[in-house]
Formats: structure tokens, C-alpha cells, sequence
């Protein structure tokens, strides 16, 4: 790779031209509300089934991002999105509305990073102008896939996340915003043996804090480069030993790290370790931090989306949980 | 870093824990609360089928109880009580009932065969296998205890 051994630096610095997030009722009654482009009032979003509303959710993500930045579907070259849906559905069936080519990508609920890099790498090679760059993941599909039915009388772990609701989708571009992707680290798949499904804060913690500390190796950079190093859906607990991994390294992470899982959710609503999904990292970095960076108080950002790899199957035959993380540097460049 | 028997040693410490004195109180509240509205019926029964014997309340009782739990399933209430009483609404018979229809209702989109019907034991499966083998190898002993007698 052209910047150490497992980042890239773009080059010709793909730029942000637009993001956009929509999200569910239980989010928006969140401390985040006030950042996001679109509440649902309702979380089947008018559709028959909660795989069809999170699809429109996908969708509304695109297009309400090609709006903003006063675009049309036939400005855009490619539309890369994933979900957390077997065969991922939902990308793909929003793809078969939108005549836009398409590039499906999964990575549990690391995708939105892996989305980014694959777009930025895309412009940056002069290949094409324009990308979307979109995920989105949905609680009652997820529950379904993954755990139980929605009516069944059960209760959640100490250490669960409850899984976002909502769709977040940024347009990339050659020109045309002053806030443009530097760098981007791509992560190695990292298992540390934790089994327990309902804890993957802990699963995924090892694969952020190795990804983590490979950039900041790559790029010969200090936690302090960077305004915010943000995590995708570590959550409370997960990040705690996401910080004390990079402790162990002799990196204090601790005054510039968030993490969009923990973010999202009140203590009060009922979350414990606060939220998880695909879509968790796209609307947080869409509405809040994408807003920050347009209004200059945060200048320099590292995103780093985390996925913890599992399958239902897959726990179910007493493997482990496999982590990723991919890095992504945002950075404003002033006027 | 830190090695992967390290990590899990610290994740064993660290990890939050259930708050057990909080949870063992709402599940025998409300366990015993489910079991009290059952005894409910039962009374009831039997002061409107006096000449019934016990056998026949029983059943009724546990009909009773089980359309309850469906009944509040259906209306997305059983699993709000669940969220707080856990073994407190998960062993009674309505916490059966509960785990019979709520995967019902969850697959309904996939077509009454494939969905409601096939998916309709994926919770309450294994209660009922082991069930029917476990009154299997009793009555076996028990036919066997017979015939030495």
C-alpha cells in the first residue's frame, strides 16, 4: 500500500459533498435527534414487512444524500451499500429502484467504512466522478435474523446492544466540499476469542484497537492528530476495553475516542451498552459529526467503523466471533 | 497487545454482570402474580362446574391461562412483561404459550405453510421433544415396575 502497510493516502482527496440520515422513532427520541435529516414515526415505515421498510430506508438514505447535494440518480456512477441481511437484501433490492450501477459490500456493521474506502479509492483513481457510499440496518430485521421473534418474552444481557434502526448515506465526489477523505486504513480480521453473541462490544474491541493503532503506525501520527477518533458500535463496555487495549500499547486514547453506538441512545431508554448495526456508524457520521465538520469544530476525524463477523450459524457451532475495523481520516480543509 | 487469554481474563472481570437481586425479585413477583391469576380460574371453575372433578378444573385452568398468554402476545404485551420478570414470565404455561405464538406472528410474511406453521415450534421445540421423551421413558419404567409387581 502506498502509506505503510496497510493504508492507503488518497491522493487527489475525494471529497464529501452531501450526507444524509433517516432514522427510526426509538433513535430519534435519542440525544442525537437534533443532527438527523429524517425521523420515522412509525418503524415499518408504512410497508407489509420490516425487511421492505428497511429498504426504503436504504433507499430514502441515497436519494435524500443525491438531493443535497443538488444532484440527480444519473450524476451518481456508482452506488456502493450493504446491510446486515442475509445476501444482503436490502442493498440490493433499493439498488433495483435506483438506476445506478451497483457495488454490494458486506462487513457486518464495519460495511459503512468499507463502502467509503472502496468509493474514495475509486475517485481517487480518476475512475469515476461520483459514488454513494450507504448502509443501513434495522432493529425487528435484525432481531429476527440474528435472535428471536419481536414477541417473545425474553430479556437482554448486561452487555447487549440494541440494533439501529435508520439508513445513512454520504455522496463522494472529485470537487465540490471543503471536507475531503485523507486516508484509510483497511483491517485485518481479528478474533480474540470471545464466543457470547450478546457481548460483541468485547469481540470487536481487539480488531478496532489493532486497526487503530496500525494507522496511527502507517501515518507516524499521535491520538492528538486527530479531533475525534470515533468508533462505529463498540458501545459503553466495548470501548472501556477498546481504550484499555490501546493503554496496554501505551496509547491514551481517552480524551479524543467516541463511539457512535454509545452516542446514539439515552441511558433511559433501556439500551445497555447502547446501539449496534450496520447503520449505526453511517447516520451518526451523516448527521452529527458530518455537521461538525461543515461548521469547523471538528477539523479532523478518524471513523472507524467495527463489525463483529458472526452468523446465527456460525454461533450456534461454538465458533468464535471474528472482528474487523476499517479506518477512514476525514479532514476540512479551510477556506 | 495484550494476549488472547489476557483479554478474556479481563473481559471476565470487567464485563457487567446481571443485578441478580433485582432480577430473582421481579421474576418471583410477577412468576407468582401469573400463578395467582391461574389459582383465580380454578376457583372460578370450580364455583361454576361444582360437580367437575379436580382433573377437568385443571384443564380448564391451564386452557384458561394458555389463551391469556397468546391473547397478550397478540398484543404485543406479553413481551413488555418479559423485558422486566425474565424466568418470571418465561416458565409458567403462558410463557409457553408466548413462545408458540410469537414465532408464529414473526414469520407470518413468509406464507402460512413455510412461515407460520413450519416456524411455529422453533422456540417451543425443544420443550416439547424433551417433554414427550421424558413421559416416554417414565412410562416405560412405569409399565416395567407393573409387570414385575
Amino acid at each position: 500500500m502506498n502509506f505503510g502497510t496497510q493504508t492507503i493516502r488518497f491522493n487527489n482527496k475525494p471529497r464529501v459533498l452531501s450526507g444524509y440520515s433517516i432514522v427510526g422513532p426509538k433513535e430519534s427520541m435519542g440525544p442525537l435527534d437534533p443532527y438527523f435529516h429524517k425521523r420515522l414515526r412509525k418503524d415499518d415505515f408504512g410497508q407489509r414487512s420490516y425487511e421492505k421498510a428497511e429498504c426504503k430506508l436504504h433507499m430514502s438514505a441515497i436519494s435524500g444524500a443525491i438531493i443535497a447535494a443538488g444532484m440527480t440518480p444519473q450524476d451518481i456512477d456508482v452506488n456502493i451499500g450493504g446491510d446486515l441481511l442475509n445476501q444482503i437484501i436490502t442493498s440490493s433490492f433499493s439498488a433495483r429502484e435506483l438506476d445506478i450501477s451497483f457495488i454490494g459490500m458486506y462487513s457486518a456493521c464495519s460495511t459503512f467504512g468499507q463502502a467509503l474506502i472502496v468509493g474514495a479509492a475509486l475517485i481517487d483513481g480518476g475512475y469515476i466522478r461520483t459514488a454513494t457510499a450507504s448502509t443501513s440496518s434495522h432493529f425487528s430485521t435484525a432481531e429476527r435474523q440474528y435472535r428471536y421473534p419481536l414477541e417473545l418474552g425474553t430479556q437482554m444481557t448486561p452487555t447487549a446492544q440494541w440494533t439501529v434502526t435508520g439508513a445513512g448515506c454520504s455522496l463522494l465526489g472529485k470537487e465540490g466540499s471543503n471536507i475531503f477523505v485523507e486516508s484509510a486504513t483497511i483491517g485485518k480480521v481479528v478474533d480474540f476469542g470471545i464466543s457470547d453473541a450478546n457481548n460483541m462490544g468485547a469481540a470487536m474491541a481487539p480488531a478496532a484497537a489493532k486497526t487503530v493503532l496500525k494507522h496511527l503506525q502507517d501515518t507516524s501520527r499521535s491520538v492528538d492528530y486527530y479531533d475525534h477518533i470515533v468508533t462505529g458500535d463498540l458501545g459503553i463496555y466495548g470501548s472501556r476495553l477498546f481504550l484499555k487495549l490501546l493503554e496496554s500499547e501505551g496509547i491514551k486514547a481517552g480524551a479524543v475516542h467516541l463511539d457512535c453506538g454509545a452516542m446514539i441512545y439515552d441511558k433511559k431508554q433501556r439500551c445497555p451498552q447502547g446501539g449496534s448495526g450496520a447503520g449505526c456508524s453511517s447516520v451518526v457520521f451523516n448527521s452529527y459529526f458530518l455537521h461538525h465538520m461543515r461548521a469547523g469544530a471538528i477539523k479532523r476525524l478518524l471513523l472507524v467503523p467495527t463489525g463483529a463477523l458472526l452468523s446465527k450459524l456460525s454461533s450456534l457451532q461454538g465458533e468464535t466471533i471474528p472482528g474487523i475495523a476499517n479506518a477512514v481520516a476525514f479532514e476540512r480543509e479551510d477556506d | 497487545m495484550i494476549s488472547r487469554t489476557e483479554y478474556n481474563e479481563l473481559n471476565a472481570k470487567l464485563a457487567p454482570k446481571s443485578k441478580e437481586g433485582r432480577t430473582l425479585l421481579f421474576a418471583f413477583l410477577v412468576g407468582g402474580l401469573i400463578c395467582m391469576i391461574g389459582q383465580g380460574f380454578s376457583d372460578l371453575f370450580k364455583l361454576l362446574l361444582p360437580k367437575s372433578d379436580e382433573k377437568v378444573i385443571g384443564q380448564l385452568t391451564s386452557t384458561a391461562m394458555i389463551f391469556l398468554g397468546a391473547l397478550l402476545t397478540g398484543f404485543g404485551i406479553y413481551d413488555r412483561i418479559g423485558k422486566y420478570a425474565g424466568g418470571g414470565s418465561i416458565i409458567p404455561i403462558t410463557g409457553f404459550a408466548n413462545s408458540v405464538v410469537s414465532p408464529a406472528m414473526e414469520y407470518r410474511s413468509e406464507g402460512m405453510i413455510f412461515g407460520v406453521m413450519c416456524k411455529m415450534f422453533v422456540v417451543a421445540g425443544p420443550i416439547i421433544v424433551s417433554g414427550i421423551a421424558s413421559s416416554v421413558a417414565v412410562g416405560f419404567v412405569y409399565r416395567l415396575i407393573g409387570a414385575i409387581k
